[in-house]
């Protein structure tokens, strides 16, 4: 399945978020062979799983798609998904990687007809609704998944079910004898574009993340919103399906917190920021957003858009780190705290609370290899001056996309000049 | 007394943040509180005291210096810590409020007739005399501190947990007489003078405070 040429002079681009792919996209127009390698089985990564971005709201849909056709018109990437780095050695010009590709059990001759999703009745948690509701084992992903093929769900292998899907599939794409790969690849360059992850939630115990099924984090809320979410694009909370229009919006869920991730997150307050016009935009005058909040970071031009948001006679902000949530029988979640612009203690009600939830990267320092520096935090902070490992969008820092995104075309760069380099030399 | 106070009045002049990190133990923290309120709202007896401990930090930052000093607030900090647990800066919030207790009385700006100053005092005479705890003459102390008939009706009122513990012999009557005591009373008077030598010296005092040398 995997015939990868890579030599020397190939780029290999770690993760295929939008980091990644900006980083892989960047590299290969300017003529450079890259291997792009994503752990799941689509490209996108989680900003495929937001709803609209801030601060225009515009739906990330429209970047993805462009970005895609980019990298589906042009030659020189290589796209391996389900496949993951699990060692490399050697120097800047001559790496050598190991990738395991794990089995997807549908080859290329998918056309995406589905009808295998439906012949199997088989289900699994959908981790692209963060596990909110459940698919079928044999899925796609999501609607911009790329590849646009299906995967059948490894608990699937071996049951009455996988029979099923194999006989409803008219173009012969299942294979359920696949088997995980492992290949050996070159590169001259390495690109760490593996992204980040949401804090833990239940972690931040007083918020009782894991005892309230109303409390739930931003990312969450963000599948709510989407019309691809579980709840079709209604704002209902999950205890019992109640139409959401009181929301609280805690700040600083895990972040800037010694306890918990000692860094600032830095796109948090935009999120939420942004995610009170979901609230608006779905209830109108009936809307009811509170932020909770020890400073309101929007950052530089960023300021337009919260000026914008604390004009909305929908959206009131409270100077507070809340200091407990309680759930009462109706479902309602109580927040306790005290407002700190006047020392009043308050104890709210509101339909859901929504935990602005700390960025951290994906891998925390101990899977990337030694010639790279980690900051207190496990971010990618530089790697050795002779290193020809360069870290692109979250895994450098906490972004948001359009951050990210310019990290990737700085890092996609410095790989290119590392390439350009050994070339100039082999010449 | 009132001399440690103006004297402490005339070196730091109006930078009371200044003298709480030299002279109030993890003082230097309070520098460190960037006002989320976690503190004030995790606080078991938040509702109860006029000054939170963030708003105290924030006291301390204005200069407030006499609002802080003479305070009750300190004084009700039960020792939970939850503050300190919650805290996002890792504050030692609970250690902060015992020093400025222990500073302000030192100060003589402590709230006169606090009951939990008062129950220090009261524990702190009592202990350092025989090395033990007279848990009889503790309590005599302590009921009768707002004069002889609210002592007698405080007695009156627990006087069914007085027998119980007469008859579980958790009470000893004679302990008014004679108090039992540790083994070398003098070693004990000798390390606590030392400890108020080591403390005066650290902090640069010059005089002896009241209540603390023996």
């Amino acid at each position: 399945m995997a015939e990868v040429v890579a030599t020397n002079q190939t780029i290999l681009v770690v993760g295929g978020g939008i980091s990644g792919m900006t980083a892989a996209i960047e590299a290969a127009e300017c003529g450079k062979q890259v291997l792009l390698v994503e752990k799941s089985p689509t490209l996108g990564g989680r900003t495929a799983l937001l709803y609209r971005y801030f601060p225009k709201l515009c739906h990330p849909t429209c970047g993805l798609e462009i970005n895609l056709r980019r990298i589906k018109s042009n030659r020189n990437i290589r796209v391996l998904t389900l496949a993951e780095v699990s060692a490399i050695s050697g120097k800047r010009g001559a790496y050598s990687a190991t990738v395991k590709i794990a089995p997807r059990y549908v080859n290329e001759n998918c056309t995406a007809c589905g009808a295998c999703a439906e012949a199997v009745s088989a289900e699994v948690l959908n981790p692209y609704n963060y596990g909110m509701n459940k698919m079928k084992a044999a899925y796609l992903p999501h609607a911009m998944a790329y590849p646009q093929r299906y995967v059948l769900d490894a608990s699937l292998i071996g049951t009455p079910d996988a029979d099923k899907a194999k006989a409803s599939c008219k173009y012969g794409a299942i294979d359920l004898e696949m088997q995980e790969e492992t290949i050996e690849i070159k590169a001259g360059a390495v690109v760490w574009a593996t992204g980040w992850q949401p804090y833990d939630a239940a972690k931040i115990q007083p918020y009782g993340y894991d005892r309230f099924a109303n409390v739930i984090t931003s990312l969450e809320f963000e599948r709510l919103a989407d019309p691809h979410g579980p709840t079709g694009g209604k704002i209902l909370r999950p205890s019992d399906g109640k139409e959401a229009k009181n929301i609280a919006f805690i700040q600083c869920a895990g972040s800037r917190d010694e306890n918990h991730l000692r860094h600032c997150s830095r796109i948090c307050c935009m999120a939420s920021l942004k995610q009170t016009q979901y609230v608006k935009e779905a209830w109108g005058a009936e809307a009811k957003s509170t932020v909770y909040y020890i400073d309101i970071r929007a950052i530089d031009r960023f300021e337009d858009f919260y000026q914008k948001v604390q004009k909305d006679p929908t959206v009131s902000f409270l100077k507070s780190k809340v200091a407990k949530v309680t759930q009462d029988k109706s479902g309602d979640v109580i927040l306790h705290g005290v407002d700190t612009e006047g020392y009043h203690r308050y104890a709210n009600a509101h339909d859901l609370a929504v935990l602005a939830i700390g960025m951290q990267p994906s891998v925390a320092g101990v899977d990337i290899p030694a010639e790279i520096v980690a900051d207190s935090s496990g971010f990618i902070e530089s790697s050795a001056a002779d290193s020809g490992f360069f870290g692109a969008g979250c895994a450098t820092n906490a972004l948001d996309v359009n951050r990210a995104v310019q990290s990737s075309t700085a890092a996609a760069l410095r790989a290119i000049q590392v390439i350009n380099k050994l070339a100039r030399a082999e010449a | 007394m009132g001399d440690l106070n103006q004297q402490m009045l005339d070196k730091y002049r109006n930078n009371f943040l200044h003298e709480v990190e030299e002279k109030v133990d993890d003082g230097e923290w309070v520098k460190m509180c960037m006002q989320c309120g976690v503190c004030a709202g995790s606080c078991t007896f938040g509702p109860d005291w006029e000054h939170t401990p963030q708003k105290i930090f924030m006291m301390i930052r204005a200069g407030k210096r006499e609002e802080v000093l003479s305070s009750h607030s300190m004084w009700l900090c039960t020792s939970c810590y939850n503050c300190m647990v919650r805290c996002p800066r890792e504050l030692p919030i609970t250690h902060i409020m015992h020093g400025l207790a222990s500073y302000a009385h030192r100060l003589g700006l402590a709230p006169k007739n606090q009951p939990t100053r008062d129950f220090s005092l009261i524990f702190w005479e009592n202990c350092t005399k025989t090395g033990r705890v007279n848990e009889l003459r503790m309590t005599i102390s302590v009921y009768f501190r707002e004069g002889f008939v609210s002592g007698v009706k405080k007695m009156w009122t627990l006087r069914n947990i007085g027998r119980g513990l007469f008859f579980a012999k958790r009470l000893n009557p004679l302990e008014l007489f004679v108090s039992h005591g540790c083994k070398d009373k003098d070693g004990l008077r000798r390390a606590l003078k030392k400890a108020d030598e080591i403390e005066a010296r650290r902090r640069g005092y010059e005089v002896q405070p009241r209540g603390y040398s023996s």
